[in-house]
């Protein structure tokens, strides 16, 4: 048995793709140098593989490769696998909430590790260059920077601070800019927050929106359903705050205020600019 | 576009572990999707042209598909199945449909529907009509016949350029799509729907059975009630390292 691997980069979910290959039998890893072409790509591992396995990160652009090397080979292709037991795998859906158990009906297995359900390898990384031919494919032909407006973005902010239906308002979350930027963090929402368009869905943590893993996670009159906690359980402590005693988000938190965030925040606010004033 | 269950706080299976029990829950637009069908009407309503919806579901999915003509799509083909498909049959039965709907300027999917997550129905589509494709687009300008796409990325956004016809998915965020005004459901509820029983190949991806992953239910500390939790917050905030 063998399996050839698409690395990304030496980053971490390539390094996990890595172990899910190696469960598998020889190893073969290959990456890209030049500007992304995922169809030629694609194309250009298939050629490389032979009859192998193929593996990949289950990064959006691992399986974007990985179901263009499927369609190319007409096979199935399971994402985000966890575990691979013959051709049994398991795999997550709804953004991790929820695991499949599935069958492979095929020859050769086609699959991307899930984030995180591997340890990285740590057998010293010797990765062939393959050269896609770019001929008329589809490619990157620009790139634009993003407009944080200098601020601490969600993905790597050390705290969030992060409001529901219960701020009320646009003008509600004001309270929670003043905290998060206290804390040199950033404001999150949920998605009934950026449906009601009161804040931007730059700003939504969740299963369709941003996967944050800040030291602090403060939610803030949200409820806790399955899709925003895909989003925020990636955070080392969730505070929440919420004026129902029976919330569900309570069940995913490590400490709890019970009652009304527009009371509660600029207490904390205050509370802080007393103790940094000593 | 694809009919799922708003599950809320709690993932709960049906006896069988086949699928989630959805006896007391609301259906909606895979949220993805919802932006798609946004962005196809407005291009039209700038541009001209129709937009036809499309999906592969159950009876029930018709209220989706009305949904949508509600946001402004002008008719409906309902693939009608109550089984599910594995990504690679629900493919080549929506590329049977849209076959019959040539010549068209663009196929528009979501990124990843938002039960199965399978990454991968829009790029079989494309290969299966012989289209370029470009995934997870967060921006979109059609002018004279090409396609400027913006993917987000780590590091800002990829630029690509493609001529059209072309395949694209769109993920959430793309666009903030209208709240469907009365009068526009009363004409969606007149709109055609065309259904079409089909009949589900053999899966090669086939479930077994769905599990609900362990809870890392936890006992949250509670720090207090209303303002006066305050002085424990600033607390636990020094011990975290963060205040
Ligand atoms: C016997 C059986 C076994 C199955 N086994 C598996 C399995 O092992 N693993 C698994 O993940 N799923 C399995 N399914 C579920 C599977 O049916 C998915 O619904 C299907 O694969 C589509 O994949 P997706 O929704 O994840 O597509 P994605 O590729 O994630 O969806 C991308 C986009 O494609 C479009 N799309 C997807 N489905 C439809 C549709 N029905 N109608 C219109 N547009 C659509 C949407 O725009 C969507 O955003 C199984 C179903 C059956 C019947
Ligand atoms: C396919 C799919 C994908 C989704 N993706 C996402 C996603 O990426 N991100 C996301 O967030 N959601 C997502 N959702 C939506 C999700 O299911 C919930 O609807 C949403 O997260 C609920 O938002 P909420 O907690 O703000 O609102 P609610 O559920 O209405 O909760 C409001 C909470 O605020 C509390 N509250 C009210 N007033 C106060 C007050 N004054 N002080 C303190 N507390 C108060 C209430 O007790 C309640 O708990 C998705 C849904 C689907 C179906």
């Amino acid at each position: 048995m063998s399996a050839l691997v698409f690395l990304e980069g030496a980053d971490e979910l390539s390094l996990q793709a890595l172990t899910l290959g190696e469960s598998l039998g020889d190893v073969r890893a290959v990456r890209f140098d030049g500007p992304y072409a995922p169809a030629a790509w694609a194309k250009a591992i298939v050629d490389a593989a032979g009859d192998a396995d193929i593996i990949g990160p289950g990064s959006d652009r691992g399986n974007e490769v990985l179901a263009h090397v499927a369609a190319q080979l007409d096979l199935p292709f399971a994402a985000n696998v966890t575990e691979v037991r013959g051709n049994d795998v398991t795999r997550i859906r709804w953004g991790g909430t929820l695991q499949e158990e599935a069958r492979i009906h095929s020859e050769r297995k086609l699959l991307t590790a899930a984030p995180f359900a591997f340890a990285p390898s740590s057998s010293p990384l010797q990765a062939e260059v393959l050269s896609p031919s770019l001929d008329g494919s589809v490619t990157v032909v620009d790139q634009v920077a993003p407009d944080s407006g200098g601020k601490v973005s969600l993905a790597d902010a050390k705290v969030v601070v992060s409001g529901g239906r219960g701020v009320g308002s646009s003008e509600g979350f004001a309270i929670l800019e003043e905290l998060a930027e206290l804390l040199d963090g950033a404001v999150g929402c949920s998605r009934v927050v950026t449906s009601a368009g009161w804040r931007p869905h730059a700003d939504q943590v969740g299963q369709t929106g941003t996967k944050v893993s800040p030291d602090l996670y403060i939610a803030c009159g949200i409820s806790g359903a399955t899709q925003h906690i895909a989003g925020c359980k990636g955070a080392k402590k969730l505070l929440a705050i919420n004026a129902d005693r029976e919330a569900t988000i309570f069940a995913h938190a490590d400490y709890a205020v019970v009652g009304d965030l527009h009371e509660i925040l600029p207490a904390i606010t205050a509370e802080l600019r007393k103790a940094r004033a000593v | 576009m694809k009919r799922v269950p708003i599950t809320g706080g709690k993932m709960v299976l049906t006896p069988d572990e086949q699928a989630i029990e959805t006896k007391h829950l609301g259906f909606t637009i895979s949220p993805h999707e919802e932006c798609g069908v946004e962005e196809a009407v407005r291009i039209v309503e700038s541009q001209g042209g129709e937009v036809v919806v499309l999906t592969l579901g159950p009876p029930e999915a018709e209220e989706q598909l009305r949904e949508c003509m509600a946001l402004g799509a002008d008719r409906a083909i309902h693939l009608v199945s109550g089984e599910e498909w594995d990504a690679q049959a629900t493919a080549s039965a929506l590329v049977d449909a849209i076959r019959g709907e040539e010549p068209f300027d663009l196929i528009v999917l979501g990124n990843e529907s938002a039960d199965a997550g399978n990454y991968q129905v829009g790029i079989r589509v494309a290969y299966a009509l012989g289209l370029p494709v470009v995934t997870g687009l967060k921006g979109l300008t059609v002018a004279d016949g090409r396609a400027r796409c913006e993917q987000e990325v780590a590091t800002g956004r990829d630029v690509y350029d493609v001529a059209l016809p072309a395949v694209i998915t769109v993920k959430e965020g793309l666009n903030l799509p209208r709240y469907p005004s009365v009068p526009a459901k009363l004409r969606a509820n007149r709109k055609p729907v065309d259904a079409r029983p089909v009949e589900r190949p053999a899966p090669k991806l086939e479930k077994l059975r769905l599990v609900v992953p362990e809870g890392s239910r936890k006992q949250a500390e509670i720090l207090g009630e209303g303002a006066a939790a305050a002085p424990r917050v600033v607390e636990v905030m020094q011990q975290l390292g963060v205040a």
